[in-house]
């Protein structure tokens, strides 16, 4: 525990030393520059915050309100490469944005998921994410392309599983 | 979505315009209710106590994160600003083969942005001449290895032992997902181009 705390804290101040690194980099091509990008990342923050307040408070009731034996069943540790099948499925029907995802990821790992196969939810929705594909990368790609990404994708949530399941960790 | 399909052209002004986000949309909406819906019947079913502790837990997560979360959106502002999407273009679309791969891996994995910045880079990316394997594998590592997600996002919900193995077994795959998508343009599409 006071080793992940140390974890923690040592990530934070990894990334504010790198805002500082980038601010210093962006001050000297010009203080129009710092004072854009800070204002622009200032908004970004100000815009995702009711997600986050609303992903991280809600997360521990969600938790607590889930039918915890069918996620033990469908996708527990018990429930093997089935179970990895039906979480990578779920994760590529799973709409919005990394709130939702993490979220139900979250969820799934507090009320008794199995590890590798909340892994191959998260991969599969992450690469998948049918709503993201349809939504931004049709529209931007060629659609031969957008085929052949989704196809290379399907093997990896159940090859993230698989590492997960020979390592035996998380 | 206009702004997606105006975008390809790597000669793209700098996306300093390209905000519009609203803060709140339908998903967020669905969570939102879930979350009352949940919350409620937490209260309603185990009374305050069990409420109030779970909101205790949360609300200690939530100011722990939210520091990293203020600066990963800096971090994300300031590299989009200081390093021009066709100058990424540029460096991941020249090179090919495995090396290009590992560059797109590298490029993917540090480049900030959401949705709607990644894919009009790879667009770019595909008409400066890099192939399908590269362009999949650049899209793999932004979503599988990217550190914004991940230290934003993920380690706050996930915790740091779930999101360390999570990032340790998918380091190999945005490698393998660009040689499988190699294979099945070969394969699939084009038998004499070897892509």
């Amino acid at each position: 525990m006071e080793l992940k705390l140390d974890l923690a804290l040592i990530l934070t101040g990894v990334l504010w030393g790198a805002v500082l690194v980038l601010g210093l980099m962006a001050w000297r091509r010009g203080r129009i520059l710092l004072r854009e990008g800070l204002r622009t990342g200032g908004l970004d923050f100000i815009h995702i915050l009711p997600r986050i307040m609303l992903g991280v408070v809600g997360s521990g009731y969600l938790a607590a309100v889930m039918p915890q034996s069918l996620i033990i069943q469908w996708i527990g540790p018990q429930s093997g490469f089935l179970g990895v099948a039906i979480a990578a499925v779920f994760g590529a029907i799973t709409p919005g944005g990394a709130v939702v995802g993490f979220a139900i990821a979250a969820t799934a790992l507090k009320t008794g998921g199995g590890a590798p196969q909340v892994i191959a939810y998260a991969t599969a929705w992450a690469l998948i994410s049918l709503q993201r594909t349809l939504v931004w990368e049709v529209p931007a790609m060629p659609a031969q392309f957008v085929t052949m990404r989704l196809l290379a994708s399907v093997p990896l949530p159940f090859l993230a599983a698989l590492g997960a399941m020979l390592i035996g960790r998380p | 979505m206009s702004r997606a399909m105006s975008t390809p052209s790597p000669t793209q002004p700098p996306p300093a315009g390209r905000r519009k986000r609203r803060s709140f949309d339908w998903s967020t909406a669905v969570i939102g209710t879930l979350v009352v819906s949940a919350g409620s019947a937490v209260l309603w079913r185990d009374g305050w106590a069990p409420f109030l502790s779970i909101l205790t837990h949360d609300l200690t997560l939530l100011v722990d994160i939210l520091p990293k979360v203020l600066a990963g959106c800096l971090i994300g502002a300031f590299v989009m600003m200081l390093l021009p999407r066709e100058v990424v273009a540029r460096w991941v679309g020249g090179e090919s083969g495995f090396v290009g791969l590992v560059i797109a891996t590298l490029v993917g994995t540090f480049l900030p942005g959401g949705p709607f910045s990644i894919y009009p880079i790879t667009a770019a990316l595909l008409t400066l001449g890099a192939d399908v394997g590269t362009a999949t594998t650049f899209i793999a590592a932004w979503s599988l290895l990217g550190y914004n997600r991940a230290l934003v996002w993920e380690l706050p919900f996930m915790g740091g032992d779930f999101t360390f193995w999570r990032v340790a077994v998918s380091l190999p795959l945005p490698i393998l997902a660009g040689l499988f998508a190699r294979l099945l343009w070969k394969v699939l599409i084009n038998r004499d181009d070897p892509a």
